[in-house]
Order: C-alpha cells, then structure tokens, then sequence
C-alpha cells in the first residue's frame, strides 16, 4: 500500500506561474477586444462618411423630406419612405412574432408535458436557424400568391408578405427569451399560487409573465431590433419603391433594403450615392442601438423594482 | 374533538414505488396534528394528497379514503380548485409572490370573485392580524414582498393562506427554515389558530411537535407506526421504534 509521503507534487517556481498567468491574462484580453475594436471601427467609418453626407445635404432634408430618389435626377434625400417602410415591416412582424412567440413561450414553459417540451424546444430553434434568404423565397413564392389570391390588388412585391416572413422568422426569437426568462420563475411561486386554487392560466397570467416580464419585454424588444436590421427577406420580397404609402400591399423599401440594392449597383466611392448608404446605415444603426440599449434598461428597471 | 378529515386505508404510489401504505387514522378538528418521521418516509406525501398537490408529479396513483365533508378528496370529481380553496398550504421555504405585500394577500380571494376595494382592504387587514404581521406591515402594505425578512415573509404566506377562509391548514416544515425566534413567532401563531383552524403540521423537530400538537402521526417508511395524543406519544409510546424515534437514538 503506497503511503502519502512517496506522492510527489510537480514543483512550479512562483515565477513562472505568476508569468504564465499573466500572458494568459493578455491574449484573453485580446481575444476581448477584437469585437470592440471591431465596433468601434465600424462605426467611426460608418460616422466619417455620414458626416460627409450632411455636408452635401442637409440634415432636415434628410429627417423630413418625404421623397426618396438619391439616384435621380432631381435628387432628393428624404429618409421618411424609407422609415416608413422599415417601421411597416416592423410593426407586421411584430404583430406575428410577439402573439406567437409569447404563446409557444408560454405553452413550452407551463402547459407541455416534459417529453414534449423536450422535442419542441430544439425545432424551435432550429427554426431560428434558417437563413433569411430562405425565408425571403418563402415570402416571395408562397406568402405573396396566397395573399393575391386573397386580395387581388396585391403587388408582386409588397410590404404584408416580407412583413410576415420576417414575423415568423422572429418568432423563435421571442419564443426562446420569453421562455427561458419563464422557465427561471421558481417553481415554488407557482406551487404557491396552485395551492390558493388558482387555475393554470392564472398561474400564467397572474404569477410567472409578471415575475419573467423583464425577459419578455426584452425579447419583444430584440424581435422588433432584428426586424429593423433584417435586409435579405425585405431584398427580395418588399420591393424596391421608396415612396410614402399606408398600404402594406404595396411596394415599398425599407432602409436595408435600399443599402443592399444600392451596394448591388457599382457606385463609386466618394460620390454623394455612395456616402448615402452610410448615412442611411448610421440610422438604421441609431435606431436598432436605442433598441438594445431601451432592452437593457428594461430589464435592469424591472431588477430593482423587485429588489 | 370532532373529526374534520377520516383518512381511511390510504395508498399512494409514485410510479412503481409504494409510497404511503394503509394510512388509517383521524384528523381532529381546530387542533394541531403534528406528522413526525425520518425523511422520505412519506410525510410530505401525505400532506400533499390532502390538497392534491400531487397532482403535479406524473404517474402518481391513490387508493382509499380520505374524507373531507363527506367527500373523498382522492376521487377523481373533487374539484381541486374548490379543494384547495379550503384547504390552504404553507410551504417549507417561504414563497410570496414577487408582488406587494397587499398584492399578495388578496391573490387568493381576487381570484375567487372578491372584488371591491373595501372588502378586499379588510380581508388584507384581518389576514395580517391573524398572521401577527399587521403591526410590522400596515406601513409597508405596498412595498414588495421580497424585501421582507424569511420569519416575515412566511408570515405572509400563512396570511394570504388564512385570506381564502380556509378551514384546514397544511404545513410543510413551516420553521425549518427560519431562525429560532422566528419559529417561536409561528409556532406561537399556530397554537393561536388552532382554535379555528384544523393543521397539520410536517416537522423534523421533535420539540416543536411536541411544544404545539394535539396529536402525532409517526410515519415511517411509508406506514403510520403510532398515532395518537401527543403526550401519550412522547411520554409512553407503545412503539419501541417510535420511542426510540422521538429520544433521537435514529432518524
């Protein structure tokens, strides 16, 4: 039988080990600050640029004109149908993904039988895993004839098809953050509830989505980020028509949707076209930054309101 | 003593494992019956099929009686709602709702069709007082129930129990929890309540059942060894396992 005293320790001298730590310590460091480095780039680039564009035009052009036609002659740099756009497809894909992204949250985190919830789950985020331009197809030659059949004076391109595509490709979004922030409620609140005689649905309603709210309206928050910044289903199935309309069964564009096209095109760089794109990009990038940030401050709020 | 719940042959089962076997005894009403046992020897088991909160666990199953206003709570047409409207529960670990202290006092009884202010502002008062919370939370009435301490905020749960008008009390370890002069806080409140309420009390401590009950279930390994006074129980048991249960000698 071996006794302790023949077990021998790998001796390290301090020296080294406080060496090796310490690089180990910088290339993390490295490792860290490539995305922010990165960000910071991408932004100063995209800055630079838009700031050379409102040296040609003016800023209250830009924010208020209400004609879009940068690549026209007379040209006109009013970013409202491009807003508008990109708020329209906002809003149809929020008016899917939000009930149904709740309601699949709520079903997989209180009402499913364990077995169930293990196999949906993971579709689910399978689902969240389809490329955009997958989904713009779908939009183009499956949602689209549907809703020309429904309503003939539907465009070819329109803005309820892409909107729509873009809403069901959120919804696993929403389902999966609304879900975790549920399934993070402690089971003992809802035993709690059970035991006064509340029903499931209160227990839903009253107990688990006001204790999960911050986790849900973050991911309403995300969902509505991402439909802002989605380019390739908006490319292929909205349209290319920057003008000012109500109807979703127009043509429209979105701000992504003009970047992407105008990128397609060969422009050169310098040139008032070419600045437009970044001066669009640093909006699109201002909006969806309020968004991520509107989410954080959401979620701490909610924090210390319960604290 | 009257007797408020006839538990007559009862059997449970979690799957293949036969969990309580043959449980006969009775409930007496407006008392404290404290169920003492080694863990896992189907205490918590058998509170739980009082207000079906077995439910919850799939592939349970039980057999026999056990009588309720001259229903048996095991069949399958009680309506467990209604039940546990009447049979309230506090658990082992204090659970308020992450709501005010008001919010979580009248969660039960909103639910259930009271609706006006005044009634509702009156039950929240009764509840605490009953609770002996009134004092430390008049004040406090709307702050969140989370920021309480552990003996307050079981105080609360046994508060917002006691708001359904319940007639029967399940307890769960209620104190083991908590520190000791909050559990003399509950214990005290307990023998208080007593003289409306009929509780049943799951406790590791054997002083604290001897301290406040009436009547001791021990359980062991599924099966009620002794029932009876519980000063008979701890003075004199018949058992010699119960006796040498409750000296500590096991378990």
């Amino acid at each position: 039988m071996p006794r302790t005293g023949e077990i021998t320790f790998r001796k390290r001298s301090a020296n080294g080990t406080r060496i090796q730590e310490t690089l180990i310590r910088w290339v993390l460091l490295a490792c860290a600050s490539i995305s922010v480095l990165t960000t910071i780039a991408v932004v100063g680039t995209l800055f630079e640029e838009s700031f050379a564009f409102f040296r040609v035009v003016p800023l209250s052009e830009f924010l208020f004109g209400t004609q879009w036609t940068p690549t026209l002659l007379p040209r006109h740099f009013g970013i409202l149908p491009l807003l508008a756009g990109t708020l329209m497809i906002a809003l149809t894909s929020s008016l899917i993904a939000i009930p149904f992204g709740l309601g699949s949250a709520v079903y997989l985190s209180e009402y499913a039988p364990r077995k169930v919830r293990r196999v949906l789950k993971p579709i689910l985020e399978i689902l969240a895993g389809i490329p955009s331009i997958v989904f713009g197809f779908f939009a183009l030659t499956f949602i689209t004839p549907i809703l020309q059949r429904l309503i003939p004076s539907t465009q070819v391109f329109n803005a309820l098809s892409a909107g729509l595509a873009v809403g069901i490709m959120i919804i696993p979004l929403v389902a999966s953050i609304s879900e975790d922030a549920m399934a993070a409620v402690p089971d003992s609140m809802r035993k709690g509830a059970f035991a006064l005689g509340a029903t499931r649905m209160e227990v839903t309603t009253g107990i688990v989505i006001p204790a999960a709210i911050s986790g849900i309206g973050a991911s309403f928050i995300l969902a509505v980020s991402r439909a802002i910044g989605e380019t390739m289903i908006v490319a292929i199935a909205a349209g290319q028509s920057p003008v000012l309309t109500g109807n979703p069964l127009n043509s429209i564009q979105t701000m992504t949707g003009f970047m992407v096209n105008l990128s397609l095109g060969d422009i050169q760089q310098g040139t008032i076209e070419y600045k437009t794109v970044f001066a669009v990009g640093s909006m699109l990038f201002l909006m969806t930054f309020a968004m991520n940030l509107m989410a954080r401050l959401t979620i701490r709020r909610y924090k210390e309101a319960r604290k | 003593m009257a007797v408020k719940v006839n538990v007559e042959h009862v059997d449970f089962w979690y799957g293949d494992l036969h969990a309580l076997k043959d449980l006969t005894f009775d409930v007496p009403e407006k008392s404290i019956t404290a169920l003492i046992g080694p863990s896992g020897c189907g205490k918590t088991t058998f509170l739980k099929l009082m207000n079906r909160m077995n439910d919850f666990i799939p592939g349970t199953r039980a057999t026999g009686k056990l009588i309720y206003h001259d229903r048996n709570i095991i069949s399958y047409d009680v309506d467990v709602v209604e039940l546990r409207m009447k049979i309230g529960m506090v658990f082992q670990k204090p659970n308020p709702f992450p709501k005010s202290v008001y919010e979580n006092v009248i969660y039960g009884p909103k639910r259930h069709g009271v609706k006006r202010k005044a009634d509702l502002d009156l039950l929240v008062e009764k509840s605490l007082r009953q609770a002996s919370l009134w004092d430390e939370a008049k004040d406090i009435l709307n702050r969140s129930a989370m920021t309480l301490s552990g003996g307050q905020q079981q105080r609360l749960c046994i508060a917002r129990c006691l708001a359904m008008e319940p007639d029967v009390l399940l307890m769960d370890e209620p104190t083991s929890a908590l520190d000791p002069t909050s559990t003399q806080f509950i214990e005290d409140l307990l023998v208080r309540l007593k003289e409306d309420y009929t509780i049943l009390i799951v406790t590791h401590n054997m002083q604290q059942a001897a301290r406040i009950s009436e009547k001791t279930a021990f359980f062991l390994l599924g099966e009620v060894i002794e029932f009876g006074d519980t000063r008979e129980i701890f003075l004199n048991a018949k058992n010699p396992t119960t006796e040498r249960y409750i000296s500590g000698r096991f378990g």
